[in-house]
């Protein structure tokens, strides 16, 4: 505490110090000066963690700067959690704040699960993306900024104005701001400062944040490598430059310790992830029609899906896509659709003829915003239900969702096999977050268990049946085009087991009860999840999908200052794995958090008979009676761990008074 | 080799797949429904060409028409309205080996399943598409259809059509990558079998309209034609169909028709006085989408997981786990 009350009041300090100091001295590197401002005896500050941040207008390259920046701390062993900054367009009008792009950077000396509540430095390009991060509350109160200085001269009088303005505000909000010659200083090296710059800043946070400049060269080396070495070189020569200024001339410096990982790590997005997922699978098309924010694992797989024979179908609608792998699948190779919410509404039909067929198919909705367009580039944990109760009729297929990046990766393995061996649907819930966020993992070990087996060819005995239902299980084999006296006629009508339309009341009620006994006779493989924190408590969270870490990391605070919270986290929302209801139990109360509608309890036109509860918890009041709470946030971004405390404080406070 | 004689003919007659090797369930069509005769023509087919059953494969929609797939002893996938192509793509994409045919109707094809025609026509995989044309929704007991006739009463329209049908052959000549259009009428079976045979033997997306009957709801659609050869312009070319001189006593109107001629097969697609009857346009070199999408080698587990590492390897830290100096 005492600490950060000396953090603060340091911070206050610098505040008040003319922010544009540095800016009017020169700009090259001059020893005569470093004495008087100091920087050489700039003591580091070793910190635990720190959230970073890089902002421009898009396509100045941000993005690739922060991305290096996270993979260089990767490298030195430290943990970390990128998340993208997407602009709002496509191609935003320069120095405006819609067009905000760039990346968030959590740097830890533990593994980091999220991307955290605010800023603790920020990098922008012009101070009007970074007007738009302050609006948005995205820096803390002291926070660091590091802002280029050319506007401050800049021959437009109400640019200039702007800036002062942002820069004034900045100091009223307690910021320290540094404004850094970052063209002027990268003219020295290259003719085009615009391009580059984002270099020279990747050096500056080497400096201010002691990475290893042997490690940024081998990661620029390596992100640069399909391109020319004298690309590489410059880069490197503008992140040296970079790196000196900093030691020259800021008195910043923090070191974070590494934490223990040592053996190899992946580092990649969550849709990156997904696909190299797909690509150890053993499925062998991946049929899709683009759109955001799903597009990017196929835009992946399109690169290398062919290095395991695989093939990337563009199809031309969602519903030809899903339509598609259908068709694969029924003739023997297991297919994966990927979609996002929009295309996963219009695939919807086809999903329930695989249901009904009992084809297996993996479906991928990397989740936004909705309804309808909804928010493409956001995150939203909107389509739960969707996915379990979607389509006419009675629909039971497989729900699962991955809670982080190396989930992203395991959970294509595991679908395809779920889908094999059940002859199923298995829809898998990925977000928007999950799907740009970076989070190094364990580097896996290749599994031959992971490929599918060959087509099946052999023979079928005479007389069997295509849906020969085992009365328990509900399973039956398939026979698959090409395997003699198979022959069948699939049909997406009421079947029997001998797969012929039938109207029976007696036949209807068979099929449906075979199919819906599939899930139940899964249900039976899975294990009870894990409590996070204590066994028993006052109040448990429970949540799903891409806010685990985000829930977790609430948690770990709370108990810190000693609540009894813990949490549960659902990999599998249909089947529900066994002795849930057993936990929830043992807590006074239960609430979910998710990135859904509910309505607020304490609303003055809510009560019990009208709230609409988040979706998780519609899920859990229906199959488990317990009354559950539920918090929720539809915000578009994920949410932060301190959000959720806040939500349990009050909560737990509520209960209390 | 001293097996006597009598048993090897024998075998060999075993192996020979017949005509009832081919029919599945007894067909649920009305008596006099045009479908009848498109079976018959394919069933006839398979045994010509001696299609193993297990390696063939019939997908349709839905509507009468798509029903199809049931009375084959083939492998059958009757799926959804509009989507038999999608599905059967997916099919055909890996598993070249298989005898892909889709059956599909005017409502399926032409109405529901429009862009996946359209595109079918454009990714031209080697699949053989019947859509049994009857200018009326069947299965859902009369509405009006896409290919409907100017005027004709239904029950959606019971005043009449409002619109000029779409022509379906036109609409696939129209595509730039468009390999195989051909014409055929339910009631000149000897015709509809040759060409639903050339189309089989074409390799690449064959389409192959046919002007299907249905006495329950249009009853009269093609009155004219079946009353009057004359009507009829049969297409003949040494390269495709040739006219057998029985039928050429009776339908007089023919014309030799080269069906690479793209232009002469638009003009000829443009009308139905005289109705054309026979292969409109053939490309044989128009590329397939599977085999541009084909796998360049065998892929063993061990290319396969070599090429995991590989990619692992892009993506690989090394962390190193101890502060800078
Ligand atoms: C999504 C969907 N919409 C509507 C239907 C109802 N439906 C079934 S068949 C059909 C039309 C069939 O007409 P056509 O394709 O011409 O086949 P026909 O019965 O004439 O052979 C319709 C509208 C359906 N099954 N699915
Ligand atoms: S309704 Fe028409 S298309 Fe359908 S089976 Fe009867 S005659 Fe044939
Ligand atoms: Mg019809």
């Amino acid at each position: 505490m005492s600490t950060q009350a000396l953090k603060k009041e340091h911070a206050k300090k610098q505040a008040r110090r003319p922010a544009a100091k540095k800016a009017k001295g020169p700009s090259r590197p001059d020893k005569s000066r470093r004495g008087q401002s100091g920087p050489e005896d700039t003591p580091v500050v070793t910190m635990k963690e720190h959230i970073i941040e890089i902002v421009s207008d898009s396509g100045e390259g941000a993005q690739r700067c922060g991305q290096a920046f996270g993979a260089i701390a990767a490298r030195m062993g430290n943990g970390v959690w990128t998340a993208e900054i997407i602009p709002a367009e496509i191609q935003p009008p320069a120095r405006s704040a819609a067009g905000a792009s760039g990346n968030r950077i959590r740097v830890a000396s533990h593994r980091v699960t999220n991307w955290g509540d605010e800023d603790d430095l920020i990098v922008a390009f012009n101070e009007q993306v970074l007007l738009s991060r302050l609006e948005e509350g995205e820096l803390r109160p002291g926070c660091i900024v590091l802002l280029e200085d050319k506007w401050r001269t800049d021959n437009d009088p109400e640019i200039v104005a702007a800036f002062t303005e942002t820069v004034e505000r900045l100091l009223v909000d307690d910021c320290r701001v540094y404004e850094i010659p970052m063209e002027t200083e990268c003219l020295k090296y290259v003719p085009d400062p615009r391009r580059g710059k984002n270099m020279f800043v990747l050096g500056l946070l080497c400096g201010i944040y002691s990475l290893d400049l042997d490690i940024a060269r081998e990661q620029i080396a390596f992100a640069f490598a399909k391109k020319d070495q004298a690309i590489i070189d410059n880069n490197i020569l503008l992140l040296e430059a970079g790196h000196d200024w900093a030691e020259t001339n800021l008195d910043i410096k923090f070191r974070i310790p590494p934490s223990d990982v040592s053996k190899p790590q992946i580092v990649v997005n969550g849709n990156i992830a997904l696909g190299l997922g797909v690509m150890a699978s053993g499925m062998e098309v991946c049929a899709m029609y683009p759109i955001t924010p799903a597009t990017s694992a196929s835009h992946y797989l399109s690169e290398v899906f062919q290095n395991v024979g695989g093939v990337v179908h563009q199809a031309e609608d969602e519903i030809a896509a899903c339509a598609f792998a259908i068709g694969s699948s029924y003739a023997g190779k297991c297919a994966v659709t990927i979609t996002s919410g929009p295309g996963f509404a219009l695939k919807q039909e086809t999903i329930g003829l695989a249901v009904m067929t009992e084809i297996p198919l993996v479906v991928v909705n990397v989740q936004r915003g909705g309804p309808s367009t909804g928010l493409p580039t956001k995150v939203e944990q909107g389509d739960l239900l969707f996915a379990c109760f979607g389509g006419h009729g009675d629909n039971p297929k497989v729900v699962m969702a991955p809670s982080d990046i190396e989930d992203c990766f395991y959970s294509m393995i595991t679908a395809r096999k779920i889908a094999e061996a059940f002859n199923m649907v298995v829809v898998v819930l990925s977000d928007a977050s999950l799907a740009s966020s970076q989070q190094p993992f364990p580097r896996p070990n290749v599994s031959e268990d992971w490929l599918a087996p060959p087509v099946d060819q052999s023979a079928v005995p005479e007389g069997a049946m295509p849906y020969d239902w085992d009365s328990r299980t509900g399973l039956a084999r398939r026979f698959i085009p090409g395997q003699p006296n198979g022959m069948h006629c699939l049909t997406g009508l009421a079947h029997d087991r001998r797969s012929r339309v039938a109207y029976d009341p007696d036949i209807n009620q068979e099929g449906i009860l075979h199919r819906s006994r599939k899930l139940a006779a899964f249900q039976k493989t899975l294990k009870a999840p894990d409590v996070f924190g204590g066994d028993e408590g006052d109040l448990l969270i429970v949540g799903w999908g891409g806010t685990r870490g985000a829930i977790e990391e609430a948690i770990e605070r709370l108990r810190a200052d000693g609540h009894k919270v813990s949490s549960l986290h659902l990999t599998f929302l249909q089947p529900m794995p066994p002795g849930i209801k057993e936990v929830l139990e043992r807590f006074d109360r239960v609430m979910t958090v998710e990135s859904n509608w509910s309505d607020a309890a304490d609303d003055d036109i809510i009560d019990e008979d009208n709230r609409r509860y988040s979706e998780l918890a519609w899920l859990l009041r229906a199959r488990y009676l317990v009354d559950i709470d539920c918090w929720s946030e539809v915000r578009g971004q994920p949410i932060k761990p301190g959000a959720i405390v806040r939500a349990i404080r009050e909560r737990l406070q509520r209960k209390g008074s | 080799m001293d097996k006597p004689l009598t048993e090897c003919a024998l075998k060999l007659l075993d192996e020979e797949y017949t005509l009832d090797d081919y029919k599945g369930l007894v067909p649920r069509w009305c008596t006099g429904c045009g479908d009848n005769a498109i079976l018959a023509a394919v069933q006839r087919l398979c045994r010509d060409e001696q299609l193993p059953p297990e390696k063939t494969v019939f997908v349709s929609g839905i509507g009468c028409s798509s029903r199809f797939p049931h009375y084959m002893h083939t492998y059958g996938f009757h799926g959804l309205h509009g989507r038999a192509m999608p599905v059967a793509e997916g099919i055909k994409m890996r598993r070249p080996d298989l005898n892909v045919f889709v059956i599909t109707g005017d409502g399926d094809c032409c109405s529901i399943g429009t862009a996946h025609w359209i595109h079918a026509i454009r990714y031209n995989m080697n699949i053989t598409v019947l859509m049994h044309d009857n200018g009326i929704y069947g299965l859902t007991k009369n509405q009006a259809s896409p290919t409907s006739p100017l005027g004709i009463t239904s029950r959606t329209t019971p005043g009449g059509t409002y619109l000029e049908p779409i022509n379906p052959v036109s609409v696939s000549l129209g595509i730039r990558n468009v390999s195989f259009v051909a014409q055929a009428v339910d009631w000149i079976p000897e015709m509809l079998h040759d060409i639903i045979a050339e189309a089989f033997h074409h390799k690449g997306f064959s389409f192959v309209r046919i002007l299907q009957r249905c006495p329950e709801f249009l009853d009269h659609r093609f009155d004219d034609w079946v009353q009057e050869p004359d009507w009829m312009l049969l297409l003949h070319h040494e390269n495709g169909v040739r006219i057998s001189p029985d039928l050429a006593k009776i339908y007089r109107n023919q014309e030799q028709h080269d069906p690479s001629d793209r232009n002469r097969a638009r003009e000829i697609a443009s009308t139905n006085h005289p109705m054309p009857v026979g292969v409109l346009y053939r490309d044989p070199g128009m590329p397939c989408y599977e085999d541009l999408r084909k796998p360049d080698r065998l892929y063993t587990p061990d290319i396969v997981k070599a090429a995991i590492e590989e990619e692992f390897d892009k993506f690989t830290i090394h962390p190193t786990g101890h502060p800078t100096g």
